[in-house]
């Protein structure tokens, strides 16, 4: 930190397509719980790029994630461009505290344990070999984003909600204007509305025409208002399809980039839950929180953090923290890379961790399986980079084999 | 050794049933932590201590 005292927002600038910054670890060995400037209106809040204090931090409910006042972390339209606080809507838990977030949450929680999932499988493992059977039968170059990143995890949620898959198209470019750093706020808010809309549509159909889905049975929970419920089908639908889909699109171009990595889990498959997790780790698409707001003044390692102020966790700086990960930039799928917060920590701990698990493990696995010699269509320099969105990815990967 | 699990606490992330899954199950119904074994054996204890560090709601604690 030679030249700026304060970063303004969340570096975004990388020096290959996998590191972050290289101003993080700067940041986390100097002054691991950083002042830092949000956006729109300057506000100086806190940047917390060291693993335990990252930790300490998403553990704590007094940072809270009810009361955010809307800003962003980077100097960008996204997000938020009035700094006002708007009521959470309905339904959307990550964006609230206990009690009221443990009373939805739990309502979801029993659909997603280990064993649920891992139930779940052998219908994952259909899904992913019919989007490779089409990707086979292509015209080369194909693009992995378009014809397995994004459509795998997509139709795994939409089955398991019970949304019908035609709608993809509607809702995953919805998702894709909603998480680019350049959508206006107010448009981004349309997007928001329209798939909510949709939801509670589809759910009217559900009330009286139930199926063996997650929106059905979450229609039968009298507690449950209707908004609440387009709510919660609303973040399920939405943090279920465009995460998976980046960890899969630029975890395979990772995988293409050390190819040792490759051959080791082709030659090793029963190495692939480790390497799911050190993907997670060494990836973190996550790259723009999560983010909280103190809700009293807290004590942080001698800092004082007071109440109105907000905190971004780096979860790219966290998971490159050597205090926790021997040789943090170096990607290794033996190690052990539990521990990592690709999901969080706290009780906002991604819901959905035990599926993107199986839908990686099934898909990366049957990919390198499949294609023996896939490889990129073009020189890595000119894969593009999602530096402009608010999850991290590639917007697409050419590949042939 | 003995494990114990905070039901109130839980938020059934289920990181306990994945790292220990001898010691650990969740609820069929919430999801939430079951205790399978609560009593440990020299052959348990790191995975049970893995299982408390990964936690994220803090609900788990070993005694004696
Ligand atoms: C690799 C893929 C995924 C990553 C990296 C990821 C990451 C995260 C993170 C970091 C959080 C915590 C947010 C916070 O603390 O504010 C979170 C929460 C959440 N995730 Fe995921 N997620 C993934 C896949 C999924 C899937 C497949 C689903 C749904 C089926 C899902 C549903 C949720 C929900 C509902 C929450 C809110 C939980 C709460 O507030 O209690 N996620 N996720
Ligand atoms: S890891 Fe902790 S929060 Fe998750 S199910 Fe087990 S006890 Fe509950």
């Amino acid at each position: 930190m030679s030249t700026v005292d304060v970063p303004r927002g969340v570096p975004l600038d990388r020096p290959n397509p996998f590191d972050p910054s290289t101003s993080l670890a700067e940041i986390r060995a100097t002054r691991p719980v950083s002042r830092m400037i949000f956006f729109p209106d300057e506000h100086l809040g806190w940047f917390v790029t060291d693993h335990g204090l990252a930790r300490q931090v998403l553990a704590d409910t007094r940072f809270s994630s009810a009361s955010l006042t809307p800003r962003s972390p980077v100097d960008a339209p996204f997000l938020f461009n009035k700094v006002q606080k708007v009521p959470v809507d309905p339904g959307t838990f990550i964006r609230m505290d206990p009690p009221d977030h443990t009373r939805l949450r739990r309502k979801l929680t029993g659909v997603f344990t280990v064993r649920r999932m891992n139930e779940l499988e052998d219908r994952v493992s259909q899904i992913v070999d019919l989007h490779l059977d089409a990707m086979e039968s292509q015209p080369r170059p194909v693009d992995l984003v378009k014809h397995f990143a994004l459509p795998i995890p997509s139709m795994v949620i939409c089955e398991l909600l019970g949304v019908p898959y035609e709608e993809r198209e509607q809702f995953e470019a919805r998702t894709r204007h909603m998480f680019s750093l350049s959508t206006k706020p107010e448009d981004r808010l349309s997007h928001m509305k329209a798939i909510q809309g949709f939801i509670a549509a589809l759910a009217v159909g559900k009330r009286s025409d139930p199926a063996d889905d997650l929106l059905s049975d979450l229609t039968r929970d009298e507690d449950l208002t209707d908004d609440e419920l387009a709510g919660m089908g609303f973040l399920l639908l939405v943090a279920g399809h465009e995460t998976t889909a980046n960890m899969l699109g630029l975890g395979t171009f990772a995988l293409l980039e050390h190819p040792e990595q490759a051959a080791l889990l082709r030659s090793e498959p029963e190495l692939m839950p480790k390497a799911v997790e050190e993907l997670l780790r060494y990836l973190s698409v996550i790259h723009l929180g999560p983010r909280r707001e103190a809700i009293e003044d807290i004590e942080l390692a001698g800092h004082h953090i007071k109440k109105g102020e907000q905190v971004l966790i780096s979860v790219p700086a966290a998971n490159r923290d050597p205090a926790k990960f021997d040789d943090p930039d170096v990607l290794d799928v033996t190690r052990n890379a539990t521990g990592h917060l690709a999901f969080g920590h706290g009780v906002h701990q991604c819901l959905g961790q035990q599926l993107a698990r199986i839908e990686m493990r099934t898909a990366f696995d049957a990919l390198l399986r499949r294609f023996p010699t896939l490889r990129l269509a073009v020189p890595a320099e000119e894969v593009p980079l999602r530096t402009d969105m608010g999850i991290y990815g590639v917007h697409s990967l050419p590949v042939t084999w | 050794m003995r494990i114990h699990a905070d039901r109130e606490v839980c938020v059934a992330a289920g990181m306990c049933a994945l790292t220990a899954p001898d010691l650990f199950d969740q609820d069929e119904d919430d999801g939430r932590v079951i205790v399978l074994r609560s009593d440990l054996t020299d052959h348990d204890v790191e995975a049970a201590h893995e299982a408390v560090e990964l936690c994220p709601s803090g609900a788990l604690r070993i005694t004696g």
